[in-house]
């Protein structure tokens, strides 16, 4: 697995200056902004292989930058951070980009790309938030006992892709540390969804204008796959393409299929 | 020393099994399986009664307090509560303490300044008026309020409030949480320029600051007695003395449960399963949901995280005697708690407001009257004179209960 030292990083800053944001970069080829989950962002082995086809910016949601967490404070709401990302967007030259998002980062992906439709030239969405029903509820993770959490997110809480997100460092200092940054991304993206992750997407999901691809895990016990039918219902032409053996995280426990429906999708 | 009866109105009847059972006491109780209008009637009023009770033993005041959808605590309006024994203890000199209202779940906050406006006018001037945070369980699961805003819009609201019962000329405000173009409470209190205010918390670092900063009482509500508190109340009178505030007790407010009977013994047999039953069913709530993530800001995050303190002790484990042993119930012959009470709590933690929740879990009415009327004959008296010779103001205290008649408890009880 690669790690930070391959990706270039910078901190761009949004929101008159009080919003600093760490864009993770790698790779050659077409622009492909990655908007990660609730959990933080992870250069993983997703993002390595598609940065071998396309230049990849991955983001950090407000808030979650190392060393800039009261940054999310500035911040009211949803339509903040729509305008915040269009800000970014912006500085970084970014007209036309592919749009890649997991989970809460999907579910922000299209949105802005409702909001925007001109800022997004593809959308592949994996296991988005953003709607809701009441006969298949999205689970809160925020209220599970840490121990639940990945048995929650993962099909296989012992697998590699979960150690991505869960790795147990054995220096206590880092153990510590990395507890802290997890639940801290949950607070400042949760700040966005709380207590239902219905924020009104439905209403601007129409505006989406790019052609769009659904990805999700066939045993997502987060975000049941059923919505995937919503999705696909709102965006006109959009498709589905269910990950077998993968829970809400498909491209973290099939790295490999994941980055290939990806590429495919992006280079029909 | 000024000493008050606090109650939860818990359901005093859930089933033996209920903690194995059910996932937590808070949000997913099923009422229609646990639950019957009818008796939760009977418990309201045994609840008044007791406290009413509390009034004319002799306590210095009664405390309310807000929670919902929960079978621990359910007064989801401690105001109707604080109304009824307001208007019933109009000959009594004893305060009502709304321990309290929950600030960021009423929109407007301002609702919470025109009741205890009620209130006070209502009482004649009797209330002390207490504005919690509230607990995520309330806040956060309950009321929906996102946990990264719980605290921001509780120092909005609470700004807000004490603007509303003091400004003199209608005033707009506009806020990041709430927009009003004109603030106009009707009625306002009796007590000028405000009712004496308390700051309910758990040991937060921030609420220390925020209680010194505001000048109000900060009171500790705490289930596991007050040497576990030791270090925390240490802390805020460090804080006290770094802001360059006097030592004044009144600054304090305790918690404390406590049982008393005729003999140590006799405390045993009478209150254990009652005690038990509070730790073990009233208390089952999972340890995330009293900080979901974002409720804590980053550096508090890194503080507990770094020092885990809160949730190291389950006290599921643990029976009465380790509860009386550790001190989070004090318990015994009248000897024994007014001792314990005395050098744990009052002296201990330099405490001036001190609360005592005496029904506790299931205990039954009767035995709750017991409780109430031994502690109010045999230990209030003893107490109550503490603080006194070194001449300190109760400014947190209505200013006509601050000088009371001596030992009107003892007449009301005989």
């Amino acid at each position: 697995m690669s790690s930070l030292n391959d990706t270039q990083a910078r901190t761009l800053s949004v929101w008159q200056n009080r919003v600093r944001m760490r864009v993770l970069s790698k790779g050659a080829g077409p622009a492909l902004v990655f908007f990660h989950g609730p959990w933080g962002l992870h250069w993983d082995p997703f993002l390595d292989t598609l940065s071998q086809h396309f230049t990849v910016h991955a983001p950090e949601h407000p808030g979650t930058t190392p060393g800039a967490p009261d940054d999310i404070y500035h911040l009211d709401g949803l339509w903040d951070l729509i305008l915040c990302y269009d800000e970014l967007l912006e500085q970084m030259g970014l007209e036309g980009a592919a749009f890649v998002g997991h989970s809460f980062g999907a579910m922000v992906a299209c949105e802005v790309a409702a909001a925007y439709p001109r800022r997004a030239s593809r959308l592949a969405l994996i296991d988005p938030l953003g709607l809701w029903r009441d006969d298949a509820p999205v689970v809160n993770w925020m209220m599970l006992n840490p121990q639940e959490l990945p048995g929650a997110i993962f099909r296989d809480p012992a697998s590699a892709g979960a150690r991505v997100m869960f790795a147990q460092a054995e220096d206590e200092e880092a153990r510590v540390t990395a507890q802290v940054e997890l639940t801290w991304a949950m607070g400042a993206t949760g700040k966005f969804i709380w207590p239902i992750p219905d924020k009104g997407l439905k209403k601007r999901i129409h505006r989406v204008k790019a052609p769009t691809l659904l990805i999700w895990g066939a045993e997502d016990r987060l975000v049941p796959p059923v919505y995937a039918d919503d999705f696909v219902r709102h965006i006109a032409g959009a498709r589905v393409e269910t990950v077998k053996e993968a829970g809400h995280a498909p491209h973290l426990e099939q790295p490999a299929a994941v980055a290939e429906l990806v590429r495919n999708f992006l280079r029909p | 020393m000024k000493i008050s009866a606090f109650h939860l109105m818990p359901h005093r009847e859930l089933p033996a099994d209920f903690e194995k059972r059910y996932p937590s006491v808070w949000v997913t109780p099923p009422w229609w399986e646990l639950a019957d209008p009818v008796r939760v009637g009977q418990y309201y009023n045994w609840t008044l009664d007791e406290l009413l009770f509390a009034a004319r033993a002799g306590f210095d005041g009664v405390c309310t307090n807000e929670h919902h959808q929960n079978a621990y605590g359910f007064m989801p309006s401690p105001n109707l509560m604080g109304s009824v024994l307001a208007k019933a203890t109009n000959d009594l000199p004893v305060a009502i303490v709304q321990m309290g209202a929950t600030l960021p779940t009423q929109n407007p906050p301002i609702r919470v300044a025109e009741e205890y406006a009620m209130l006070d006018c209502i009482s004649g001037g009797r209330l002390v008026a207490g504005l919690p945070l509230g607990s995520p369980m309330d806040v956060n699961l309950c009321y929906g309020i996102t946990p990264m805003e719980h605290r921001e819009r509780y120092r909005e609201a609470f700004a807000l409030t004490m603007k509303a019962w003091q400004a003199r000329e209608i005033f707009p405000w506009n806020g990041r949480y709430y927009q009003l173009a004109n603030v106009n409470l009707w009625p306002r209190p009796i007590q000028q320029p405000h009712p004496p205010v308390w700051v309910p918390g758990s040991g937060s670092i921030s609420t220390f600051d925020f209680a010194v900063e505001n000048e109000v009482c900060y009171c500790f509500l705490s289930y596991s007695g007050a040497r576990s508190a030791k270090g925390m109340m240490d802390g805020y009178w460090d804080v006290v003395t770094k802001k360059g505030r006097d030592a004044n007790p009144y600054r304090a407010g305790f918690l404390q449960l406590v049982v008393v009977a005729d003999t140590d013994a006799r405390a045993e047999e009478q209150y254990a399963r009652h005690v038990e039953y509070f730790y073990h069913k009233c208390l089952h709530v999972p340890a995330v949901w009293f900080s979901p993530p974002g409720n804590q800001d980053y550096r508090s995050l890194q503080a507990t995280a770094r020092n885990p303190m809160r949730y190291a002790v389950n006290t599921k484990e643990l029976r009465y005697r380790d509860f009386v042993e550790k001190g989070y119930v004090i318990a015994g012959s009248p000897a024994t708690v007014r001792q314990q009470l005395e050098e744990e709590v009052v002296k201990g933690l330099r405490v001036g407001n001190l609360m005592v929740l005496l029904q506790i879990g299931s205990m039954p009415h009767e035995l709750t009257l017991q409780n109430m009327d031994l502690f109010a004959r045999e230990v209030l008296p003893s107490l109550r004179g503490f603080w006194e010779d070194e001449g300190w103001v109760n400014h947190w205290w209505p200013e006509k209960l601050r000088k009371r008649a001596p030992e009107p408890a003892v007449v009301a009880a005989r």
